[in-house]
């Protein structure tokens, strides 16, 4: 019987030849990250154990990211506990002004490689599934552990194989068809799954659409997503790494839960309204919902071409007097290039705020907290209750291109909805 | 192990923040978190739940963020279990780390009530509804969860490895 690419990675990770779902393993890992928020819990738990060093250090990542620049007193010590034991212990350390949010920085730095064990104390370590690895979020404790063992356990996870056919629309990017995905399925649709994402869209999508998808995963409850290695995978790590990798592929005859086809050719750009990620609707059917901030960045969408995406729309135009635009640049890297192409000069004349790399407004942190009663069109990942704020505020979830229309026009839009 | 308490209810989907919203997450003082627990769902929550009591709940508990934050706030509060129809695995896991019960029991949701008393024997893999006397089963742990919970959470359980490694030279 054939396995699917996550069963091989973690067959692989265990040092067995095969695993079934189900069975509960203990795996190697490649790389365990945590950042500023969860850090000083793991390291908390680390220290109990009595042991000087962790596993190896150049496998131990440190991001600052969620509150930084410290925002208070109390995020500045968090910060400070992390960077001292990151020093102290010789492990990777992205500080801010070289750095930005984990899951772009971990990429740029070569650090995500196909067929790979990668844990990190955040949600949406899933991320790096879009590199064909086998990539998840776990709490500070599991974290703990693995900087002591270098090994985590895992339960295999099934897999439920997505096939998205047809040819996507204009307008129409990664963050759509994940919120689709997960509108069709719910969000615990894939829970304790992994989403194996296929066929010939997915064949033609860029690697930052596909980082959005995999970003998402956990939004539908998943265990992690995951795509096949080809040669839009094989040149973007070219220009960060020249490490070897070994990708996998799933057997013909892999074992599935589910097989999902969706064909996608007549998508419409979408938004998530409150609460769920999976409120999902097309953004040209939302009418007269005015909104007072919009927030283009973050791990699901703050790369380059996001902000490209953003750029053409506000170019010549301006942002609602009504609305507050916030974008922020995922990462330095992303910020220099933006900044080089003439981006930030577009955001910046449209009236927008461009600002440093930071996950601040997605979780309510800072750069962008909303009061009560305020309406907000964000290309974050999560539309919570009080996710960005005050309870009684309201996130909407798109990806950049309705996030910019929105924001020219002070109310949830449809990029066609500008002419 | 029997855990007998009162109930507080809760819906589907209960996302980790509105269990601890993410201004609190500056602090990893389980007091501290413990008096915004549940906050963004119920403000008046942390001032009413007693040591003791149990969160009873739907679809998805503590789905979104892996903060472990969320099932210590939870914890510290003095709840002493979580039982829901299903749990999002990173909540899950953190809280068997941490040595916070959680049991799904998906029939017993529907009947159950706020200020209703419930009875958890988890090793008979059963919830008891002692107001209306039915008993439900919960799904049993694998004996991998079982040999964490015995140890008193996961880093005693690593503890153990590691000085047994240490003894092993």
């Amino acid at each position: 019987m054939g396995m699917t690419m996550s069963e091989k990675i973690l067959a692989r990770a265990a040092g067995r030849r095969s695993v079934e779902p189900g069975e509960i393993i203990e795996v190697a890992v490649d790389l365990v990250m945590t950042n500023d928020i969860t850090a000083p819990l793991s390291i908390a738990e680390f220290k109990k154990l009595g042991l000087e060093r962790v596993f190896d250090p150049q496998k131990v990542v440190f991001v600052p990211d969620h509150f930084v620049p410290a925002k208070d007193i109390k995020a500045a010590e968090q910060s400070k506990i992390m960077r001292e034991f990151a020093l102290a212990q010789g492990a990777l350390y992205f500080e801010i002004g070289r750095a930005g949010i984990e899951h772009v920085v971990l990429p740029e730095n070569g650090l995500t490689l196909p067929g790979q064990v990668i844990i990190g104390a955040d949600s949406h370590t899933c991320t790096y599934g879009a590199f064909n690895c086998f990539a998840t979020g776990m709490g500070s404790t599991d974290i703990a552990a693995a900087m002591a063992l270098g090994t985590t356990w895992v339960r295999v996870p099934p897999t439920i194989k997505f096939v998205y056919k047809g040819t996507l629309p204009p307008d129409v990017g990664g963050k759509d068809l994940i919120l689709y995905t997960i509108g069709q399925i719910g969000v615990d649709g894939a829970l304790y799954a992994v989403m194996e994402f296929t066929g010939e869209v997915i064949d033609n999508l860029p690697m930052d659409d596909r980082i959005a998808m995999a970003n998402m995963a956990i939004e539908a409850g998943a265990k992690t997503g995951i795509f096949g290695f080809d040669e839009k995978t094989r040149e973007w790590l070219a220009r960060v790494t020249d490490k070897p990798y070994e990708p996998v592929d799933s057997d013909p005859d892999a074992r599935y839960q589910q097989v999902i086809e969706f064909d996608v050719s007549n998508l419409r750009p979408l938004v998530a309204l409150p609460h769920l990620p999976s409120n999902v609707y097309p953004a040209d059917e939302i009418e007269d919902m005015p909104i007072d901030q919009v927030v283009i960045g973050s791990c699901t969408n703050g790369r380059l071409s996001d902000l490209r995406i953003a750029a053409e729309i506000l170019k010549g135009r301006q942002v609602h007097p009504r609305v507050r635009c916030i974008i922020v640049p995922g990462s330095q890297e992303v910020a220099k290039q933006a900044t080089r192409e003439g981006l930030a000069d577009i955001f910046l004349e449209a009236g927008a705020v461009f600002s440093t790399s930071t996950c601040g407004p997605c979780l309510g942190g800072y750069m962008g907290v909303l009061a009560k009663g305020e309406r907000c069109v964000s290309t974050t990942n999560r539309n919570f209750r009080g996710r960005m704020g005050h309870r009684e505020s309201e996130v909407i979830l798109a990806g950049p291109a309705v996030a910019a229309a929105s924001a020219v026009l002070g109310r949830v839009a449809s990029p066609a909805q500008l002419n | 192990m029997i855990i007998r308490g009162r109930v507080w209810k809760f819906g589907d989907n209960v996302d980790t923040d509105v269990i601890i919203p993410a201004r609190y997450l500056v602090t990893i003082d389980p007091e501290e978190l413990a008096k915004h627990v549940m906050e963004d769902i119920d403000p008046e929550f942390a001032g009413k739940v007693q040591p003791g009591d149990i969160i009873v709940a739907g679809r998805n508990f503590g789905c979104g963020s892996s903060r472990e934050h969320a099932p210590i706030a939870i914890k510290a509060a003095g709840v002493q279990a979580v039982v829901a129809e299903s749990f999002a695995r990173i909540f899950f896991r953190n809280a068997i780390n941490i040595g916070l019960p959680v049991v799904e029991a998906p029939e017993a949701i529907a009947e159950t009530e706020t200020g209703d008393v419930i009875e958890i024997d988890t090793e008979a893999g059963t919830v008891r509804n002692t107001r209306t006397g039915k008993t439900y089963q919960s799904t049993q742990y694998d004996e991998f969860i079982q040999q964490i919970i015995r140890a008193g959470g996961l880093m005693q359980a690593v503890a153990e490895r590691v000085k047994a490694r240490q003894q092993a030279g």
